[in-house]
């Protein structure tokens, strides 16, 4: 009976041993992961910042300006004007959508001097 | 254990025999048996003691040990924890109303040198010239060769600069990463970012200090970890200051002005939607301030907020807002304005010495009477009047959000005359700048209360105590209205705005004292839309400026400053959401009916 037990507590610290050193090497894994997503959230949140202050850069005033100069032959923009507001009163209801003739008849008058 | 009986029979039988006495053996074995008992006792504290110096000394190791290594390593960021947000150290960006970028960060590289490591040091050199023009080629050879063993080339490369630099493959050329900051927009909004500069400098890093404008205004809040990056959101927005400053910018040059500035401020939440002063500079390579001649000469200088000028007739209004206020007059009171009018031995003449006779206290403003204002400063007195004036802000610098503005102190007489009351009921005598009259118009247009200009963004009203009555306020702006409609502002019509406003035309006092220039002024228009419900004020100011297509020479600001603040309404108010209210004109003959 002893010796069982003794063989028992010896098979239950190797699971255990074998458990924490597994555990270890899980851990170990996940914060390199760790580490890298982060690197990789730092990487992005730096490419983000350069396509922001590019996005800013190129939607600047003055380039917008001058792009809707270069090609007012095409585009025709023109600052807003007070006179372009409009009312939605102004604006008309669709058109109804026309019947579609789903039961022709035929109308003639031939025969009907008969 | 076996106890040692205290009187052991044999012992006790033994001494009676002798006859000695049996309890001095009962006291011997008592003797004996408290040494041993207080001997074990010594023995159990003494392992005490030791067990408790061991683990003592075990925890103060173990915490000394920690420290220890605490303070050799290198910091880190917690890595097990998941925190969410990890530490943005960067710099805040700064962004207008609509969230548009206006300042931001971008990562850079500055170039550094050990010239011990070079191996050819007159050939870097001659090659780093080649790419930067501006290096003197001399002083960078003598400092390769000399003695040197560290030394700056350039604080910001950019890409391509880095990339041929690489190219020359000298060792001891080196790159240290920097953080710079960008001001995508180039010079719009320039007086109000001010600008950015490096402080402490290291090879891994350098902090980006603001040099100028909100940067530094707001320096420690910009840079705080804390804030995580969260920008820091204006009351600027981006589209109108462009606009605005596209339209002062032309006015300028089209009534060939010095400078100018203008600001459009929210009567309601002290909002500043745009504030421009030109002439203006690229934050990105701010320019060094004038060491020489004066500073208001240097681009650098904001008119808007740090300019403080005689406004002239603009101050009129406040003055007849007070007599309303106060009950002694109202609009319709007849004032005579006739002259000679004297006061403190100087004689108060009207423009090109006209002669407008008795006037109603609306016409007195409609007219632009100096001798009409001028009574009624003297029936409000001198006391009340600064009273007034300091209520609207006139005595302080204006609280804007840019170091620039503790600049913009009002000067004022030293002493308050009657003539000083009468000279500044209309704007003369008392220097101020263009936004502190935004403040004041502000007051007027929402309705009676003191609001304070802010460049960051409200969301309501932000207004302050009372400075007059919601009535005198209505009154003083049909007033306003018209003028645009039937007085000196009306070029300053915009069809379905409602602009009312002032004019203002002041001589420019000589630099050295003396009296005033006879062909420099400054033109300004302050004007209130729409007064039907009042929401912005606007203030054109113009520098010199001279309006040339009639026969004479024209510096009225009627002339120059209206047209320019007429055509910025126009721009801007479409932008600012604001519906033109156009009469509908009712189709004739038809009337509804029905059957």
């Amino acid at each position: 009976m002893r010796s069982l037990m003794y063989v028992l507590t010896f098979l239950t610290v190797i699971g255990a041993a074998f458990w924490a050193y597994h555990e270890n090497y899980k851990t170990q894994a996940a914060l390199g992961e760790a580490q890298a997503v982060r690197a990789e959230i730092r990487d992005a949140r730096a490419r983000l910042a350069v396509l922001k202050a590019e996005w800013a850069y190129l939607n600047r005033p003055d380039r917008l300006r001058d792009l809707a100069e270069v090609n007012f032959d095409r585009l025709r923009l023109m600052p807003l004007q007070p006179d372009q507001f409009g009312r939605v009163d102004q604006v008309a209801y669709p058109k109804p959508p026309e019947v579609p003739i789903t039961d022709p008849i035929e109308v003639s008058s031939a025969g009907a001097n008969e | 254990m076996i106890r040692t009986p205290l009187r052991p029979l044999a012992r006790i039988l033994d001494a009676r025999r002798k006859g000695e006495n049996p309890d001095a053996i009962e006291r011997e074995n008592l003797r004996i048996r408290h040494e041993q008992m207080r001997d074990k006792a010594r023995l159990r504290a003494e392992g005490r003691l030791l067990v408790m110096a061991v683990m003592f000394f075990c925890a103060f190791g173990v915490v000394g040990a920690r420290m220890g290594t605490l303070a050799a390593s290198e910091p880190m960021e917690p890595r097990a924890q998941a925190t969410g947000a990890s530490i943005i150290a960067n710099r805040a960006d700064i962004v207008d109303r609509k969230g548009r970028i206006m300042a931001t960060n971008m990562e850079t590289f500055s170039l550094y040198a050990h010239p011990q490591q070079m191996i050819d040091p007159e050939r870097a050199a001659t090659e780093l010239v080649k790419i930067f023009p501006e290096l003197d080629h001399d002083r960078l050879r003598k400092d390769f060769t000399g003695n040197r063993k560290f030394m700056w080339v350039r604080k910001k490369l950019s890409p391509e600069q880095k990339q041929s630099v690489h190219d020359i493959g000298e060792p001891g050329l080196l790159f240290g990463p920097r953080e710079m900051r960008l001001y995508p927009n180039g010079a719009l909004a320039a007086h109000i970012l001010g600008g950015a500069s490096f402080g402490r400098e290291g090879v891994h890093s350098a902090e980006v200090i603001g040099t100028a404008g909100i940067e530094k205004f707001f320096d420690k809040e910009l840079r705080d970890p804390a804030r995580e990056g969260a920008p820091l959101q204006l009351s600027i927005d981006l589209t109108i200051q462009s606009a605005a400053e596209r339209v002062l910018l032309g006015g300028m040059k089209l009534l060939n002005a010095k400078g100018a500035a203008s600001v459009l401020m929210d009567v309601h939440t002290g909002e500043v939607i745009s504030i421009a002063s030109l002439p203006d500079f690229d934050p990105n390579d701010r320019p060094r301030p004038l060491t020489e001649g004066d500073a208001s000469d240097s681009p650098l200088f904001n008119r808007a907020v740090q300019g403080v000028y005689e406004l002239g007739s603009t101050f009129k209004i406040f003055a007849s807002a007070q007599a309303l206020e106060l009950g002694l007059v109202n609009p319709g009171t007849v004032i005579d304005t006739s002259g000679p009018m004297k006061v403190g031995g100087f004689k108060i003449g009207e423009f090109n010495n006209k002669n407008y006779g008795p006037l109603s206290v609306s016409d007195i403003i409609v007219k632009s009477s100096n001798r009409g204002t001028g009574r009624m400063a003297l029936s409000i007195g001198s006391k009340r009047q600064k009273e007034f004036l300091e209520d609207l802000g006139f005595f302080e610098p204006t609280p804007l959000e840019i170091v620039e503005a503790k600049g913009g102190q009002p000067l004022l007489p030293q002493k308050w005359t009657e003539l000083s009351s009468v000279t500044i009921s209309y704007g003369h005598g008392l220097s101020s700048s263009p936004l502190h009259l935004a403040a004041g118009y502000a007051a007027i247009a929402n309705g009676g209360h003191y609001v304070a200009p802010t460049l960051l963004r409200q969301d309501g009203p932000r207004l302050g105590p009372r400075v007059m009555s919601e009535r005198t306020a209505a009154q003083s702006l049909e007033m306003l209205r018209k003028v645009v409609t039937e007085g000196t502002a009306s070029f300053g019509e915009v069809p379905g705005y409602h602009v009312g406003g002032k004019t203002g035309t002041a001589d420019k006092p000589k630099r050295r004292g003396g009296g005033y220039y006879k062909d420099k002024v400054i033109n300004t228009f302050a004007s209130v839309f729409p007064t039907t419900d009042p929401k912005y004020v606007l203030i054109v100011t113009l520098d010199e400026p001279v309006e040339t297509s009639g026969t004479k020479p024209r510096r009225t600001a009627g002339w120059t400053a209206v047209p320019v603040a007429a055509e910025m309404i126009r721009r801007v108010a479409p932008l600012l959401g604001l519906r033109p209210d156009v009469e509908t004109r009712h189709l004739t003959g038809i009337i509804n009916t029905s059957n």
